[in-house]
C-alpha cells in the first residue's frame, strides 16, 4: 500500500521561507486527508513541494508504489481558453510522457474518469465554454485519469454547488477505499473535513499547527488560534460531528 | 456521483465522439494537402514566360523531351520558387504556432519577438554598406547576416528569459522592445544609405520568393524536416501548455524548460526562412489561427495543420503574385498582406466560436 511521509520539509521562494520544517506521521493509502489552514497558509506550496515542483530541504518519502508517476495533482481552478474539447483535455492528462499514438486502454481510462465524476455529458463541450464548477470537475477527471496512487487536490470544491461538493467528496472517499489511494484534499470547509476526512493536517503561516485524526484536530481551540473565529464542534442527533461558528474574533 | 440527476451518456459515446473527431481532422489535413498540391502545380505552370500546361508537364516528367529553355525555367526558376513558398510558409507558420502556444499569446509570431526585424537589420547592413558579420561569407552575406542577427535576437530573448522572475508577458515585451530597436536601427541605415542601396533594402524587406535557389531550398527544407519531429515529440506537452503553466506542471510538464527549448528551435526555423526570402509578414500569425479554427489545438493535428495552412497561403500567394499583373511578379510579402488579411478578417469575424 502506498504511503507518504514528510520529514522536516521546507520550501523557499528566493530567500523567503514559505514552508518551515513540516513533519507528518506516515500517511497511508485508503485514507482521505484534509489539508486545512487559512488563506496563504502554505497549502498549495506544500502540494507543489510534494510534487517536486519546488526546491527545499527535508524529505518527501513515498513508499509502496512502483508507478513511474505515483502522484497526480489538481491545481486550483483557473480560466482556460484553449481550443480543446473536455474529452481531449482529459486524454491529454493521461497521455503525458507517453507516445503520440492513443491506445484503446487510454480511451477507456478517459471514459472511466468522466463516468466516475458523472461528466460524460460534458465530453464534447469546449473546455473554454465551461462554468467554473464544470472546469473544476474536469480538472478532477484530469487528475484521476492518471491512475495515481496519491492524489492531491487543491480546493477542488471551491466553485461547486453544494450538491456537487458532496458528490465529489463522496467519490473521493469511495476511491480512497476501493483503490487504496491516498487522497489529500485542501479544504476551507471544516464541516466537509469533519465528515469526509480521516486525518487532517493544519498549516498556518507556512508552519504545521496540527496533524492527526480529523475529530481530534478540528477543535474549538483550532478555530480560535488558526481561523480566528469563535465556534464549537457539536454532535448531531445522528452522531456526526457538526461545526457551529458563532463570530469572528 | 449521483447519476440520476444528469443525463446519462454511455462511455461508448465518448469514444465514438473522439474517433469521429480524429477522422474529421485527418480528412481536413488530407484536404489541405490536396489543395497544396494543386496550388503547387498551378505555381509551376504560371510565370512571365507563357508555356502550355503540356509543355510544363513534359519538362517535369521528361526534361529531355522539351527545349533546354523550358527545362531551365521550370527546374531552375519555377521549381525552387514553388518549393520555397511551401517550405517557408510551413516554417513561418509552425514558428508562429509554437510561439503562440508557449507564450499563450495569440499575437506571438516571429515578428512580434523581433526575430524578423533582426533579420531585416542584418540584411540591411549587408545591402547598404557591404558589412559582413562573418568575414568568409562572400556571395551569401545578406542571408548569413540576416540569419545571425535573427538568431542573436532569439538568443538574447532566451538568455533574458532564464532570469528569475521573468514571466511570459515579459518575454513578449522583450520581443516588442527588440522590434522597436531594430526598426530604429533600420531607419538609421536607410538614412545613411545610397539611393541604390536604399532600393535594395526596401525590396528585401518586402519579402520575395524570387530570391529562391536550390541550395536555399535544401537548407530551409533540412531545418524544417529536423524541426517537425522534434516538436512532434513534445506534442502532448505542448498541448498541455495551452492549459496554463500550473495545469501543465500538474501533468508532469516542465513549462519553463520546454518553453526555452521550443523558442530556440522555432527561432531557428523562422531565422532561416526570413534570411532567404526577406520579411514575409502575416504567415506566422495567420497560418496557426486558421489551423486552430480547423482542427483545434491538439498538437497531433495542430502542428501539421499549421504547416499545411502556412504552406498553402504562401503557395497561393505566389500564384496570385504572378497573376495580378501579367509579366510582373509582385513581391510576395505585399500579396500575403493585401489579399490574406481581408480573407483572415472574414474568417475571424464569421467564426461561430472563439478560438482564443
Amino acid at each position: 500500500m502506498v504511503s507518504l511521509t514528510l520529514e522536516q520539509v521546507t520550501a523557499h521562494y528566493g530567500k523567503r521561507e514559505v514552508l518551515s520544517s513540516i513533519t507528518t506521521p506516515t500517511l497511508s493509502g485508503g485514507q482521505v486527508v484534509a489539508l486545512l489552514g487559512p488563506n496563504a497558509a502554505g497549502k498549495s506550496t506544500l502540494f507543489r513541494r510534494i510534487l517536486g515542483l519546488l526546491a527545499g530541504g527535508g524529505q518527501v518519502r513515498i513508499a509502496g508504489t512502483n508507478a513511474e508517476r505515483p502522484v497526480a495533482y489538481m491545481p486550483q481552478e483557473t480560466r482556460i481558453d484553449a481550443v480543446l474539447s473536455v474529452y481531449e483535455s482529459v486524454l491529454l492528462a493521461r497521455m503525458q510522457g507517453r507516445r503520440l499514438k492513443v491506445q484503446p486502454e487510454d480511451l477507456a481510462q478517459v471514459d472511466a474518469a468522466l463516468d466516475e465524476l458523472n461528466i460524460q455529458t460534458l465530453a464534447q463541450r469546449d473546455i473554454g465554454d465551461l462554468s467554473g464548477g464544470q472546469r473544476q470537475l474536469v480538472s478532477a477527471a484530469q487528475a484521476l485519469v492518471q491512475s495515481p496512487d496519491i492524489l492531491l487536490l487543491d480546493e477542488p470544491t471551491s466553485a461547486l454547488d453544494l450538491h456537487r461538493q458532496i458528490g465529489l467528496l463522496s467519490v473521493l472517499r469511495r476511491l480512497a477505499e476501493q483503490r487504496q489511494m491516498l487522497i489529500i484534499v485542501a479544504l476551507h470547509d471544516l464541516g466537509h473535513a469533519l465528515r469526509f476526512a480521516d486525518q487532517a493536517i493544519v498549516l498556518a503561516g507556512g508552519a504545521l499547527k496540527a496533524c492527526g485524526p480529523t475529530r481530534a484536530v478540528v477543535t474549538a481551540e483550532l478555530l480560535r488560534e488558526v481561523y480566528q473565529v469563535e465556534g464549537r464542534i457539536e454532535t448531531c442527533s445522528r452522531g456526526s460531528p457538526m461545526l457551529v461558528v458563532e463570530t469572528a474574533l | 456521483m449521483n447519476k440520476s440527476t444528469a443525463a446519462m451518456t454511455s462511455p461508448e459515446q465518448g469514444r465514438t465522439f473522439y474517433r469521429t473527431m480524429v477522422l474529421r481532422r485527418q480528412l481536413i489535413l488530407l484536404a489541405l494537402l490536396g489543395a497544396l498540391f494543386l496550388s503547387f502545380c498551378v505555381d509551376l505552370a504560371l510565370g512571365p514566360a507563357r508555356y502550355e500546361l503540356t509543355e510544363v508537364l513534359s519538362a517535369l516528367l521528361a526534361p529531355g523531351s522539351v527545349s533546354e529553355q523550358i527545362s531551365v525555367i521550370v527546374w531552375q526558376i519555377r521549381m525552387p520558387v514553388a518549393l520555397m513558398a511551401i517550405v517557408v510558409g510551413a516554417s513561418l507558420s509552425i514558428a508562429g504556432a509554437q510561439m503562440q502556444t508557449i507564450l499563450s499569446n495569440p499575437l506571438a509570431s516571429p515578428f512580434t519577438l523581433g526575430i524578423s526585424a533582426g533579420a531585416g537589420f542584418g540584411a540591411a547592413l549587408a545591402l547598404a554598406f557591404g558589412v559582413s558579420i562573418v568575414p568568409f561569407a562572400v556571395g551569401y552575406i545578406v542571408p548569413i547576416n540576416a540569419f545571425l542577427v535573427a538568431m542573436l535576437t532569439a538568443l538574447m530573448i532566451h538568455l533574458l528569459s532564464m532570469r528569475r522572475g521573468v514571466t511570459i508577458e515579459t518575454i513578449v515585451l522583450l520581443g516588442i522592445a527588440m522590434v522597436f530597436i531594430f526598426n530604429a536601427l533600420m531607419a538609421l541605415i536607410q538614412f545613411f544609405a545610397s539611393q541604390q542601396a536604399l532600393s535594395a533594402v526596401v525590396f528585401w524587406t518586402m519579402g520575395s520568393l524570387t530570391k529562391a535557389t536550390w541550395p536555399k531550398v535544401w537548407v530551409s527544407l533540412t531545418v524544417l524536416v529536423i524541426a517537425i519531429p522534434l516538436l512532434a515529440r513534445h506534442g502532448w506537452a505542448l498541448t498541455a501548455m495551452r492549459l496554463g503553466d500550473a495545469k501543465a506542471e500538474s501533468m508532469g510538464v516542465r513549462p519553463r524548460r520546454l518553453r526555452l527549448q521550443v523558442l530556440m528551435l522555432v527561432s531557428l526555423l523562422a531565422s532561416v526562412s526570413v534570411a532567404f526570402v526577406g520579411t514575409i509578414g502575416f504567415i506566422g500569425l495567420v497560418g496557426p489561427h486558421i489551423a486552430r479554427m480547423l482542427v483545434g489545438e491538439d498538437q497531433r493535428f495542430f502542428l501539421p495543420a499549421s504547416a499545411l495552412c502556412g504552406a498553402l497561403i504562401l503557395s497561393v500567394g505566389s500564384v496570385i503574385s504572378k497573376m495580378l499583373i501579367p509579366g510582373t511578379v509582385i513581391p510576395i510579402g505585399i500579396i500575403t498582406s493585401l489579399v490574406g488579411i481581408p480573407f483572415f478578417l472574414f474568417l475571424v469575424l464569421n467564426q461561430k466560436k472563439s478560438t482564443w
